[in-house]
């Protein structure tokens, strides 16, 4: 509840805590998540992000934001970072941080984009590759929280290479219905040819608007500003339609 | 204190060459925008001067164009700590622009199209340090680099450098710019390490 | 997301076209500060008055600071510079927050 978590932290500034990987599992050929031991976590909302703060041995240091993957759990943390071609800081997370290194931390941050066991509407969820990230986050804590709210989820992703939580995913969760969108290249079996998410596909996979879900939609700029644009093309309140863009190619 | 992060470097090639303090030299170009890039056509941009007693002088694409042009190869250092060595320029230095515009004005404000504002002192874009520039690398300039036309004061930090540049006013007073008024420093210059106010 | 607010933006290629991510990059920047979280926060444009969540303004990162704009006028909203001991927070482009803190 943003209102348990907002009082919680009433008086407290947010300061970086040292957080130390306890485990890396790849989830995909470019994508690893992983696991985090955060003293004194506070504990987060599905949705929310950490910032995450690297610094050089010269004093060099840079920022990044990532979405938080796992179920609130304690002190463990669990971040999914994709690796971007040419990027900064995700190459030195998805290849170099291993098993005993420490990083800085803070959070959990955001409020807007969230989802509380506590809602009662049918839930969509609109993923552009690594955009997964926090709806699978909403996925997680729906299922710790014994929630039986519909979700429908739609996954847009280059080819079946690129599936993020591929085992979990495939295994499923009850009352989730989760539909893959394959842009460049699909599997054998599939109906749909490769091709970028249709006004179509979502109206055919999501929700009807007079159900007036809410809409997440997390991904890249240009895949969110489509998907956005198609649901309230389709009818639906642009005021239940919540996005995270998380800008172009860089990490 | 920070915690070191074992093995992470960034993303910096060591640098060889004489850089200003705290900066790191890239071979890229990275693009730094406060706002969304405007499009202007040369069909209708404009560049005007407006002294302090109001008068004011105009170019147009073809005019600006027609004014004698120098291709300076110059370092940009940019606020956010990257270098980026030997840049090659095309434009008009601001001594031929200025060159019939009578002021006694000591500061520019320049503005761009976007809304986007800067200041500084009207000698620091005389004396062939400050060109409006048009080309780059030996192409027209890029609209995200600035195009169709920047200002370019490399013995500045680069936000002094406006893109899309539209107008320049001359000042008896000086007035803070957009990251002037944020906490930016009023000169910025980078050997000193003018990064903030009050550094 | 899975990319934010760097606080050196060095060799940082551009966003994608529109250039901009959503106001709620502005979480931790803002959270550094304020108690509560103003990204749920609804903020009316001092420019053209339209109202709606901050987590919903356009967000220019790739910049000295952190500049948020109206998603219907693109005015400047909201500006924040993080120096190294001091922020400097402009928003003199809001005229209202209206912030949701709960009940005692």
């Amino acid at each position: 509840m943003a209102r348990t978590a907002v009082s919680r932290r009433l008086g407290d500034r947010l300061r970086w805590r040292v957080a130390e990987v306890t485990e890396r599992r790849a989830e995909s050929a470019t994508a690893v998540t992983l696991v985090l031991e955060v003293p004194e976590w506070p504990g987060h909302l599905a949705g929310q992000h950490v910032d995450i703060r690297l610094t050089a041995e010269d004093g060099y240091s840079t920022q990044r934001s990532y979405s938080i993957a796992s179920a609130p759990d304690g002190t463990r943390l669990e971040l999914t970072v994709q690796r971007v071609v040419e990027g900064e800081v995700s190459p030195y997370l998805v290849d170099e941080l291993m098993p005993g290194d420490q990083l800085e931390l803070r959070g959990p941050v955001g409020g807007w984009f969230v989802w509380q066991p506590e809602q009662e509407e049918p839930v969509l969820l609109v993923a552009g590759g690594s955009g997964l990230v926090p709806l699978m986050c909403m996925i997680r804590s729906r299922r710790a929280a014994g929630s039986r709210v519909p979700f429908r989820v739609l996954y847009s992703l280059r080819s079946p290479a690129e599936l993020l939580y591929g085992p979990e995913i495939r295994q499923g969760t009850p009352g989730v219905d989760l539909t893959h969108i394959y842009t460049r290249e699909a599997p054998q079996q599939s109906a749909r040819p490769p091709g970028r998410i249709t006004p179509d596909d979502l109206a055919r996979h999501g929700w009807p608007p007079d159900f007036a879900p809410t809409c997440y939609v997390c991904g890249p700029t240009a895949f969110v500003e489509k998907a956005a644009a198609y649901l309230v093309l389709l009818g639906h309140d642009p005021e239940r339609v919540r996005t995270e863009r998380f800008g172009g190619g860089e990490d | 204190m920070a915690i070191i992060s074992r093995g992470f470097h960034g993303r910096r090639p060591p640098a060889g060459r004489k850089l200003p303090p705290g900066q790191y030299e890239t071979t890229g170009f990275p693009v730094l925008s406060a706002g969304p890039t405007p499009w202007i056509s040369t069909d209708k941009w404009e560049l005007s001067v407006t002294t302090e007693t109001g008068r004011r002088h105009s170019w147009d694409w073809a005019a600006l164009t027609k004014l004698p042009s120098e291709t300076p190869t110059v370092d940009l250092h940019c606020v956010t700590k990257w270098s980026k060595f030997g840049t090659r320029w095309q434009g008009v230095s601001l001594d031929v622009l200025l060159a019939d515009v009578e002021t006694a004005a000591e500061y520019v404000l320049v503005s761009s199209y976007g809304g986007y504002t800067t200041n500084l002192p009207l000698e620091d874009l005389l004396d062939g340090k400050a060109w409006i520039a048009y080309g780059y690398d030996g192409r027209p300039l890029a609209p995200e680099h600035g195009g169709p036309a920047r200002l370019l004061v490399p013995h500045l930090y680069l936000w002094k450098s406006a893109k899309w540049v539209h107008g320049l006013e001359l000042r008896e007073k000086d007035i803070p710019g957009f990251w002037e008024s944020a906490g930016y420093h009023n000169y910025g210059d980078p050997w000193q390490e003018q990064r903030y106010r009050g550094d | 997301m899975t990319a934010g607010t760097p606080a050196d933006t060095a060799g940082i290629p551009p966003d994608a076209e529109g250039g901009y991510i959503d106001g709620n990059a502005l979480a931790g920047p803002l959270a550094e500060l304020f108690a509560v979280d103003l990204t749920a926060a609804t903020s009316q444009c001092a420019h053209c008055s339209n109202t709606g969540p901050v987590a919903r303004l356009h967000v220019y990162r790739q910049a000295p600071g952190l500049v948020a704009r109206c998603q219907q006028c693109g005015q400047v909203m909201l500006r924040l510079v993080r120096a190294p001991e001091t922020v400097w927070l402009d928003t003199s482009g809001i005229t209202v927050l209206s912030i949701p803190v709960g009940a005692d």
